[in-house]
């Protein structure tokens, strides 16, 4: 790996060591759980107070401070996990499979909040909470790959063997993922288009851009926050014969 | 602008705060389960540790 610093290797060969990740990861989240919540402080202040009403939605908008983030992390800990399956299918990395499978119930709990909150917004601004258009039916779609996930490693009683069928359920359902992005373009949908990622002119008041984007990075925290509490426990769940998880309780 | 107004939420109050409520409800049971399975899963290892340790 000539690419990456001796440093940087070291690190993540020293992280796949379970005893050591469960430490590290023990020593670091209570600051990864500090800086969630003054990010969602400021970002929330920042939406619900600072910024202004939108011209046409009136109040109903500043659901957009979760619903956005939401959405964007069911994307994103959706594609994390299969990065972190195909790792654990390619190179038997313990904890890789452990990264995935954490992973899973937090991708569908931001999956749920994000078609929970799309309903609220949508039963005032649209007149219905649900449509069969193309955003909302991929999402849903998106739901179901994340429950599949989780359902399918619970069925299986050798997590090894759990981990590599959900590895490949989860790589397969990532074809989802840009039509979930690009629904809104692909197809006419109910589903407003993009509004932040035009990157050139974003079609978004910075007042009301900031707080979204502080909201962003805020929901970026929280995910390694509840992945890495899900991985400690799963952790030792699956090493509960090891000389280290019984050093844990001496 | 007074605290009734900002509940009010200009008249949208039931759909901004059910979404925020509901949010804050999903996210904090997936973060803090793990805690209370992993406390429990290490009290009982503990227990059977003793156990072995008696017999």
């Amino acid at each position: 790996m000539f690419l990456i610093p001796d440093s940087v290797g070291r690190f993540f060969h020293r992280m796949a060591s379970p005893p050591h990740f469960y430490a590290f990861t023990g020593r670091l989240l209570p600051w990864l759980t500090a800086i969630f919540i003054i990010l969602t402080a400021v970002g929330l202040y920042g939406g619900l107070f600072l910024a202004p009403a939108d011209y046409q939605q009136g109040d109903s908008y500043r659901i957009i401070y979760i619903h956005v983030p939401s959405a964007w992390m069911s994307l994103f800990i959706y594609v994390v996990m299969a990065v972190a399956g195909a790792i654990g299918l390619v190179w038997r990395i313990k904890l890789a499979e452990i990264v995935m499978i954490s992973s899973a119930s937090v991708g569908a709990g931001f999956t749920f909040i994000a078609l929970l909150t799309g309903s609220l917004w949508g039963k005032p601004m649209w007149g219905t909470w649900w449509v069969w258009d193309a955003r909302l039916t991929s999402e849903l779609i998106l739901l179901f790959l994340y429950l599949g996930v989780i359902a399918l490693y619970g069925a299986i009683d050798d997590k090894r063997t759990a981990s590599r069928a959900v590895a490949i359920l989860a790589i397969v359902g990532v074809v989802n993922i840009p039509i979930i992005h690009y629904s809104v373009e692909w197809w006419n949908t109910l589903h407003q288009g993009p509004t932040v990622s035009k990157i050139d002119k974003p079609s978004i008041h910075v007042s009301m851009l900031i707080p979204l984007l502080t909201m962003a990075v805020a929901f970026k925290f929280y995910y390694l926050v509840a992945m890495l509490q899900r991985a400690r426990t799963e952790l030792i769940q699956r090493e509960r014969n090891s000389q280290w998880v019984k050093g844990l309780i001496e | 602008m007074n605290w009734q107004e900002f509940f009010a939420m200009g008249g949208y109050a039931f759909y901004v705060w059910t979404s925020y409520g509901v949010t804050l409800l999903v996210l904090l049971a997936i973060a803090v389960l793990p805690v209370i399975q992993r406390k429990l899963f290490l009290k009982e290892l503990a227990h059977k540790m003793k156990r072995m340790k008696k017999s």
